[in-house]
């Protein structure tokens, strides 16, 4: 399997999975995350973007949580291949 | 001694409460349906304990007002609950961890027992138990399962044995889940499918459009139907002809005869008109507006116990971020449209003071309670539907463009929305029965009083010429800028106590459909009610509260004016 590329939260589309390789955020960002799941080599899967830069909806284990655009733009995920 | 019950949100702590302790707490399926805590006795062998529902928290660093309330409530407990959702332990465990560290004894409930069945979750209970060194009780409070255990295991509460890294937490939380859990593979379920599509953009959005669309069709036929089949003739056919022996008894006159039953009109009683405390005072909370309460509440119990509400605060985050808000900021608008009260408590979900702001400010403003919206319905709806669309369609341009103001004017940078999405649950019939008996009950005894009182009122400051002479007062602004008659004030005096009497006042007058608009337009605007001023000022503080109060009459007044203008 090649290395699969690393994108931003964001840019992954409807339904891709991955693992989170870095929070690009400070504190305050990381600990409310967290308790979420939501932290650096976790699994995640991408279940909605909203348009116009709305909100995301992540789900990591059975934890569905919804997130601003800005957020996702910090989570960087590496895509699983297909 | 002081029982505290803590976890994550949307857990079911409420619902244990309850059930602990016989007090009635509203709980719903969406996180932060607690924003304040209650508390409530448990009776033990010899002595009662203290229960508290603290509302949820992820970590025991806050985010939210309600949380930073619940964090600092954690010192004062002697023993601490920690309800957790068994389907979802590892999110569960990291607070539970954190609580371990507090050094106080602890109890484990593990809550949402019976839907790890089907969800082919198998947990040792044994196992957990012993490696937290804290009973471990399962439980499913919504049907009652495990609460005696909960009562019995009481005295076994300990402090936990469980010692960590503090940097290896999640570790340890996943160390701690591969050894009691076993997931079984299972496939998505209808629910969870369907819990994915309403998120959505190009099925949800749709989909909400036809949730809200079938929300105000059932809303208004369950309410019309009950006033036209139950509450009318009850009124009409048996309560009417005990009026009247009792009018005739006290010679359909005079003074006591006036403030119990009113004026006649051609020789009988017009609920509406008469004005008397047990003809009108009783009517209009009972047969006009009850009704629509009550279907409101049943539609909304629905929708928060099924849980759907996050999943439209997602589809409406964009649209909020123009009002200055985020789309959380529909939850309090949604409980608004019921009562203002609980929707102004619920804005405390909101993280940043000019969020709340801005929701109360465009909650007061714009958002009519269900006791104004059902008189203004059963006012103007003889009209057609066009003066009706009127009213609803100003109160929502300027809740946009007092919302895109306001945003302008507050320099504060509104934080994004993040928000758990509870999976859809079926709501358990008893629990919504419970729920809103709970709302009904919260209706009469907090409106039925206060109606009465502004019949009342308004017959005395009638009756002494006050009216008259305040009337004369306003009528530079309520004649030159409004176009309504003089007597209209009183209506507006009287809607500081019920919006829904200030409404029915208004029928007498023989308002043109023009001026009926502007009426019911300036009552949603002018002022809240007292129960929602008094809320304001506790949430809000006075000098916000005084900001929000003079932006309510300036928006009011100038509002009005501009369609006593174009209409």
């Amino acid at each position: 399997m090649k290395s699969n590329e690393v994108i931003t939260l964001a840019k992954m589309k409807q339904g891709e999975t991955g693992t989170i390789v870095e929070i690009a955020g400070g504190h305050g960002l990381t600990n409310r995350l967290e308790p979420m799941g939501i932290r650096e080599g976790g699994k995640v899967k991408k279940v909605s973007g909203q348009l116009m830069r709305g909100p995301i909806t992540l789900m990591v284990g059975s934890t569905h949580t919804a997130i601003g655009y800005g957020m996702a733009q910090k989570i960087l995920v590496e895509v699983d291949g297909k | 001694m002081k029982i505290l019950l803590v976890g994550n949100p949307n857990v079911g702590k409420s619902v244990v409460f309850t059930r602990l302790t016989g007090v009635d707490v509203i709980a719903s399926n969406y996180p932060g349906t607690t924003v304040g805590f209650t508390e409530g006795k448990l009776k033990l062998d010899k002595e009662f304990a203290d229960v508290v529902d603290v509302p949820g928290i992820y970590s025991l660093e806050a985010a939210s007002k309600a949380e930073e309330v619940a964090v600092k409530m954690l010192e004062e407990g002697d023993v601490i609950i920690n309800v957790i959702d068994s389907t979802n332990i590892e999110r569960n465990l990291n607070l539970t961890l954190q609580l371990v560290r507090m050094g106080k004894p602890m109890l484990v409930i593990l809550n949402f027992w019976d839907e790890t069945h089907h969800r082919g979750i198998h947990i040792d209970v044994e196992k957990l138990e012993k490696l937290l060194g804290v009973p471990c009780i399962t439980a499913c409070a919504v049907s009652g399962e495990g609460i005696n255990h909960i009562v019995t295991r009481l005295a076994e509460a300990k402090v936990s044995s469980f010692k960590y890294n503090e940097k290896e937490r999640f570790h340890e939380v996943g160390n701690i889940v591969s050894s009691v859990q076993n997931l079984e593979h299972r496939h998505h379920t209808l629910m969870d499918r369907l819990g994915e599509l309403t998120v959505m953009p190009f099925t949800g959005i749709p989909f909400a459009v036809f949730v809200m669309a079938l929300t105000f069709v059932v809303i208004r036929f369950i309410g019309e139907g009950l006033i036209t089949r139950v509450f009318d003739p009850l009124f009409e056919k048996i309560w009417a002809p005990l009026v009247m022996k009792l009018s005739g008894v006290l010679g359909s006159t005079g003074f006591i005869h006036d403030i119990l039953i009113g004026k006649l009109t051609d020789g009988g009683i017009d609920f509406v008109q008469s004005f008397g405390l047990i003809t009108t005072g009783l009517y209009v909370p009972v047969a006009m507006v009850l009704p629509y309460i009550l279907s409101f509440y049943l539609i909304l119990s629905v929708l928060e116990d099924m849980g759907y509400l996050p999943r439209l605060a997602v589809l409406v985050d964009n649209l909020m971020h123009r009002l200055g808000l985020h789309g959380l900021a529909i939850v309090p608008m949604f409980l608004s449209f019921g009562c203002n009260v609980p929707g102004i408590m619920a804005t405390r979900i909101l993280e940043s003071r000019k969020q709340r702001f801005i929701c109360v400010a465009l909650m007061c403003i714009c958002v009519p309670c269900m006791s104004q919206s059902a008189m203004i319905i059963s006012l103007l709806g003889k009209h057609g539907i066009s003066g009706l669309g009127m009213v609803f369609l100003t109160l929502f341009i300027v809740w946009t463009l007092l919302g895109f103001i306001l945003k302008k004017l507050i320099k504060e940078e509104t934080p994004e929305i993040f928000v758990e999405i509870p999976s859809y649950r079926l709501p358990h019939m008893g629990a919504l029965i419970k729920k809103l008996w709970m709302r009904l009950r919260w209706f009469l005894k907090e409106a039925i009083p206060f109606v009465i009182l502004g019949v009342f009122v308004m017959n005395i400051l009638y009756t002494l010429g006050i009216i008259d002479f305040i009337g004369s007062l306003m009528q530079p602004v309520v004649t030159g800028i409004l176009g309504l008659p003089k007597e209209a004030v009183m209506s507006m005096l009287i809607g500081f106590l019920r919006k829904d009497v200030a409404v029915g006042m208004l029928v007498p007058l023989g308002l043109s459909l023009k001026q009926l608009i502007i009426a019911s337009v300036v009552l949603t605007m002018y002022f809240p009610c007292i129960a929602s001023f008094v809320v304001l000022f506790k949430e809000l503080g006075l000098k916000d509260m005084i900001k929000a109060a003079l932006l309510m009459i300036f928006t009011s007044l100038f509002v009005g004016g501009i369609l006593n203008i174009i209409l």
